[in-house]
């Protein structure tokens, strides 16, 4: 999605997003969430995200590395803090206030 | 596999916990392949239980596991059961066993959609394929619902892991927090239904006591009781306490008290593997007896366990001392082995525990309990009784010798009574008690009962001496039973009314001799008077016939002077 070197730790870029979903497999409701998240990312983060598909059926061991118990999961890696949200993102209130996109206002 | 019995083989294949008596009460252990939910309020051992269940399948029956655990780190996991010897860092390293922290953190996670839970499959799978595990521990898995809000999602997919367990043909525990009125928090026993296991950890009256119970086993028999269980240094042990039979054999082996003379009012001493009760008011030398006994098991070449629950071990050997029983060496080489606490440190159940642990880790031959009277104090007297009947029935199916020591409180109507009725429960019975008479309390002793043997009915007065344990007969006389100073009076009293007796008879003795011999000095007198009154007599009679001769010679010398014809003629005439 997007060739950007790698940010240096010390110096994180704030305005790229670096996002993961993990998925297990091709199943609807990743499909779901794999559309939602683009969807998403256009409408709110136009040319400053990345997104790493990651299917822990062909890397198992990824599950545990980065503690998913849920799929879908969507990690955001970049910025600080992490969030994790999950679920097939349809909900997009809740997507958005996950990944601090807009404030947490409504309960 | 070892101990399997006809039901074990007729019921659902079961995994061997290895746990200390758990395998007992299930028949065998938990239903192999199929998921057991163990649940029980926070700190009763829920994740020791199970974690224990893992080690020793790793360790003892070659069953590599899997711990998920929901609640807390592999490291604190690790730190945690080090206490108890298990070494999970090795495990690991062996790869007998794994332990993977699944974290689910409710507010770092944000809900938005549809999701499952495929991600813990995943990690489940991986985790159990990685070391062929065949038993798994998820530990809490309730801890879920505090991570996820959409709870039809998680039941669902709950629902679908115990399938899923089942499916890989684990044998899992999963363990769960009991809620209000439920077992469970989450009513996670509607998704497990071949076996439940409940844990609990009660007070009463301030004394903890950790219970176990099996609510439902699925096909196969199992004992329904709660049963007493504890976490130690060798982790955790439940007690098949009602599995006990009343089958014990009886030996015919008696076993000496170490008191010559009581050994001989039993006929020899007590019957190996009986149990003895020793009771008496306070003071009265129980402990004492007690120690003989323990002192004469240890001659033997013996183990003997002590329970002081009143002294300490060193208390205990100063005083036992002081009356010339010397148990230090025994101490000294581990032949005795004392165990000193109040009985008020743990509940009934837990000391009854603590006490099978020992006996089966020390193999004692004889056992004392001095005194039973506290149990009373730590539960009700039903309890106590329940308590050591199980103790005694345990003792003698190890043909253990078993000496209990109880504590009377006064009355005379109390005496032949004990406070926790156990007197149906033991063998041999000698009482203790004080006799008070004349301003001080001496000792006496009798054997109340003692079955199976043809024991003294005297009571003996029983005297503490310098030189250990000395058993007296009592005076029985007109006066009744004396002992002590009283004794010693009326003894002496006899004796002086004896010496006087003897005086008198050889008085009489010295009279008759001397009567004898004046009587023989007057015979002997009148035998002399009687003998010169003969003497004259024969003088006089001699003297006449003297006479006598001379007349009749001169009338011959005058008659032949006259011719002889008129001799016979005057001879004739004269």
């Amino acid at each position: 999605m997007n060739s950007e070197h790698e940010v240096r730790p010390g110096s994180p870029d704030p305005d790229v997003w670096e996002l993961r979903l993990y998925v297990a497999g091709q199943t609807p409701k990743s499909m779901q969430a794999l559309q939602n998240l683009q969807r998403i990312c256009e409408e709110h983060l136009a040319g400053r995200y990345r997104i790493e598909v990651i299917d822990l059926h062909k890397h198992p061991k990824l599950a545990k590395q980065d503690e998913i118990v849920a799929i879908p999961t969507l990690v955001r890696k970049l910025p600080d803090p992490i969030r994790r949200v999950i679920g097939d993102l349809s909900n997009l209130e809740k997507a958005l206030v996950g990944l601090q996109l807009v404030p947490a206002s409504t309960p | 596999m070892i101990g399997s019995t006809a039901t074990e083989r007729l019921s659902i294949p079961k995994a061997r916990t290895g746990i200390n008596g758990l395998d007992d009460i299930t028949g065998g252990g938990l239903p192999r392949g199929r998921p057991t939910l163990v649940c029980g309020s926070a700190g009763c051992g829920k994740t020791l239980m199970a974690m224990e269940f893992l080690v020793r399948g790793a360790t003892e029956f070659d069953e590599p596991g899997v711990f998920f655990a929901f609640e807390e780190t592999p490291d604190d996991l690790t730190a945690n059961v080090r206490s108890l010897g298990f070494d999970l860092e090795d495990l690991a390293a062996r790869d007998k066993l794994a332990v993977e922290h699944i974290h689910v953190e409710r507010s770092e996670i944000e809900e938005a959609g549809e999701f499952d839970l495929e991600g813990l499959f995943i990690r489940l799978g991986l985790a159990i394929d990685t070391i062929g595990a065949k038993r798994v521990v998820l530990d809490t898995l309730e801890t879920l619902f505090g991570g996820f809000d959409n709870e039809a999602i998680l039941r669902s997919e709950l629902r679908r892991l115990f399938r899923w367990l089942k499916d890989r043909g684990v044998t899992a525990v999963i363990t769960a927090e009991r809620g209000d009125g439920t077992l469970t928090r989450q009513g996670l026993e509607e998704y497990v239904s071949d076996c439940v296991i409940q844990l609990d950890h009660r007070m009463h009256d301030q004394v903890s006591t950790r219970r176990l119970r099996i609510i439902k086993y699925r096909g196969t028999h199992h004992g329904t009781n709660e049963y007493p269980f504890l976490i130690d240094s060798d982790g955790f042990s439940v007690l098949p306490l009602s599995s006990l039979k009343l089958d014990h054999v009886a030996s015919t082996e008696r076993v000496s008290t170490g008191i010559e003379r009581l050994d001989t009012m039993l006929a020899g001493g007590v019957y190996r593997g009986t149990s003895v009760l020793l009771s008496g008011t306070a003071g009265t030398g129980k402990s004492s007896i007690a120690a003989h006994m323990a002192a004469a098991c240890c001659q033997r070449g013996e183990r003997c366990l002590y329970y002081s629950f009143e002294e300490s071990p060193q208390q205990v050997l100063r005083n036992m001392r002081s009356i010339g029983l010397d148990l230090a060496p025994w101490f000294a080489n581990g032949m005795l082995h004392f165990v000193s606490t109040r009985p008020t440190f743990h509940g009934l159940e837990m000391h009854l525990a603590t006490m099978f642990k020992h006996i089966r880790e020390f193999d004692p031959q004889l056992v004392c309990i001095d005194p039973i009277s506290n149990f009373v104090a730590v539960g009700t007297a039903g309890e106590a009784h329940a308590m050591l009947l199980r103790l005694v029935d345990y003792l003698k199916s190890r043909q253990t010798t078993a000496v209990f020591v109880s504590l009377v409180s006064g009355g005379k109507g109390f005496l032949e009574a004990t406070e926790q009725n156990v007197s149906s429960l033991i063998d041999t019975w000698i009482l203790l008690r004080d006799v008070e008479l004349g301003g001080e309390r001496n000792r006496g002793l009798h054997v109340l009962k003692s079955r199976g043997t043809a024991h003294s009915n005297q009571v003996r007065e029983f005297v503490l001496t310098s030189h250990g344990v000395e058993l007296r007969d009592v005076y029985v006389g007109p006066e009744g039973v004396l002992t002590g100073s009283m004794r010693l009076a009326q003894e002496a009293k006899e004796r002086e009314a004896a010496e006087a007796r003897r005086q008198a008879i050889a008085r009489k003795r010295r009279e008759i001799e001397r009567r004898r011999q004046a009587l023989s000095a007057q015979i002997a007198a009148l035998r002399a008077e009687a003998e010169s009154e003969e003497l004259e007599l024969e003088l006089l009679l001699s003297a006449e016939e003297a006479v006598d001769r001379r007349l009749s010679d001169d009338r011959l010398g005058m008659a032949q002077s006259r011719r002889a014809e008129g001799d016979k003629e005057e001879e004739e005439t004269a």
